[in-house]
């Protein structure tokens, strides 16, 4: 690491609330992401279907598309 | 992008793509870290701040860059009515805010010492901050209606709403800092960018991006999944009461 | 032509009879900036130079306050889905709907500023340039906030989220409104040119805003 000079403490700070801003976000980002692929199997494996996934399921009421 | 268009296939384009954007991005990162600290020379202005622009410049690209994506998906949303625009729009904005943020912080830090306060109202930095407002209030938006088809139509035209606004903002602020500043033209990025810290300005620029990219595309797979269980944990409850009635 | 005028003097009707939202948005006014000095200390040359951002920054909060009634009465008790069938486009009833806020909140807010102005010390000059600024720059205020009034319709905290949501977009009208009655106290610079900008501001907001709303509102409508 060069001398960063007089200002070194500001030079570092400015980095570390870079990282610490996009780690925070990055592990809430994956921790949801994580979260939901658990959820999706646990439910998968308890046999609940989704409608396009296409299993017997008695007719339910139509809902409205993704969109 | 129809072909993107089926949230099942864009899942399995995703799990296909992070692992190796992700190791990209990790790859940039060192390269611009090392460019940044042991190749730029010091500025013969600001000496060794200017290392700051390095994170600084390319946040606030990216806090504009978010933006722009969310308004084009907001137009995806209200217009073409793709599927998967409003899970698009609606994951950026926190990604977008927090460079927004970045932006506002490091611009603070670099602010210090080189004029003796955290904060100028230079026009640059209040535009920045401007769009910091425009993003909490989408996610404010996101955040107060429940129902996820309204609150992304809602959001799309906020959003819109915005990205009309902002170029008339920044012409105004900028004439109003003209106006309180006739003196000194302060410039955070300086008068001019020398050359030997265009390459690691640039490499830092694609690292970021690419950064943006991978933070995208997972949170979007984690929305589109949340969705999905959401509406089986539905059909769950339905199942259960049938069963209990 | 007669159905907008007629829901125009409608909302006007409407508005003065209820009387108390006018009047509550102007004591909201006169609150603000008779605290405002307590806080700031009673130099009257410091509350002179900031008696323009002060007064247009009141103003701006006062007429927030009020947009929520823009749709709100009428979505409650379905008048608002009656008129999405009626004869006027949605886009129209919104801009008549904006055109009698401005009415009934920008122009008595306009009216009264220079009254209140003599509570900061405001220089004459620059009563009558802050009055014209304001009665040009509250258009845009009362049309934009329509747009965050259909956004929020129906919503919990909707009066914050609202603000929240609209106060970025005055930043062109602050800085402008502010400017044409500065530059009235401060010499050779001539208000006119931000007060043109103002109106331009405004001018684009009629004629843009009432879009965004509807669009706003049939959404809130589904």
């Amino acid at each position: 690491m060069p001398d960063l000079g007089p200002h070194a403490g500001f030079i570092l700070a400015a980095y570390g609330v870079t990282f610490v801003a996009i780690a925070g976000l990055a592990l809430a980002i994956v921790a949801d992401d994580r979260k939901q692929r658990r959820l999706l199997a646990d439910l998968e494996r308890k046999g609940i279907r989704r409608r396009s996934a296409g299993a017997a399921k008695p007719a339910r009421p139509a809902r409205k598309k993704r969109s | 992008m129809p072909s993107l268009a089926n949230p099942t296939r864009f899942l399995t384009l995703v799990a296909a793509v992070v692992p190796w954007l992700t190791a990209l991005t990790a790859i940039l990162f060192a390269t611009g870290l090392y460019l940044a600290f042991f190749v730029a020379p010091p500025d013969y202005q600001q000496g060794e701040t200017v290392r700051i622009m390095f994170i600084h410049v390319p946040a606030a690209w990216l806090a504009m860059f978010g933006y722009m994506l969310i308004a084009v998906a907001s137009l995806g949303t209200l217009i073409w009515r793709h599927p998967l625009a409003d899970v698009a729009a609606k994951t950026a904005v926190p990604i977008g805010a927090t460079f927004a943020f970045i932006t506002l912080v490091t611009g603070s830090l670099w602010g210090k010492p080189m004029w003796g306060t955290y904060w100028v109202w230079d026009a640059r930095l209040t535009s920045m901050l401007v769009l910091f407002l425009l993003y909490l209030g989408l996610a404010a938006l996101w955040q107060a209606i429940e129902e996820p088809g309204r609150a992304g139509r809602a959001a799309a035209i906020l959003a819109l709403v915005g990205v009309i606004n902002i170029p008339i903002i920044k012409f105004s602020v900028d004439w109003w800092n003209t106006l309180h500043q006739p003196a000194s033209v302060i410039r955070l990025g300086g008068p001019t960018i020398d050359p030997s810290m265009l390459i690691p300005l640039a490499v830092m620029a694609i690292a970021f991006t690419v950064l943006f990219v991978v933070l995208h595309l997972v949170a979007m797979r984690a929305e589109i999944l949340r969705r999905r269980v959401h509406a089986m944990q539905k059909t769950q409850v339905e199942h259960a009461a049938l069963a209990g009635a | 032509m007669s159905a907008s005028l007629a829901l125009l003097a409608r909302d006007l009707k409407l508005a003065f009879r209820e009387g108390g939202a006018i009047g509550t948005a102007l004591g909201f006014y006169l609150v603000v900036i008779a605290i405002a000095p307590l806080g700031l200390g009673p130099d009257l040359n410091l509350l002179a130079r900031i008696a323009p951002g002060l007064l247009w920054v009141a103003l701006l909060l006062a007429a927030l306050l009020s947009a929520g009634r823009i749709f709100h009465n009428d979505y409650e008790d379905g008048t608002l889905d009656i008129l999405t069938c009626g004869p006027l486009p949605l886009s129209l009833v919104a801009a008549i709907k904006s055109l009698a806020h401005w009415i009934t909140t920008g122009v008595p807010l306009a009216l009264l500023a220079p009254l209140l102005g003599l509570l900061l010390n405001l220089p004459q000059q620059a009563s009558p340039f802050l009055v014209l600024a304001m009665l040009a720059g509250t258009p845009a205020v009362s049309f934009i906030a329509a747009i965050g009034a259909s956004l929020t319709l129906g919503l919990k905290r909707s009066g914050l989220l609202l603000a929240l949501l609209v106060l970025p977009l005055y930043v062109p009208v602050l800085i402008f409104g502010v400017a044409t009655a500065s530059a009235a106290i401060t010499g050779p610079a001539s208000p006119w040119p931000p007060f043109l900008m103002l109106c331009a501001f405004s001018l684009a907001s009629i004629v843009l805003a009432p879009l965004a709303a509807s669009a706003a509102l049939r959404i809130a409508l589904r």
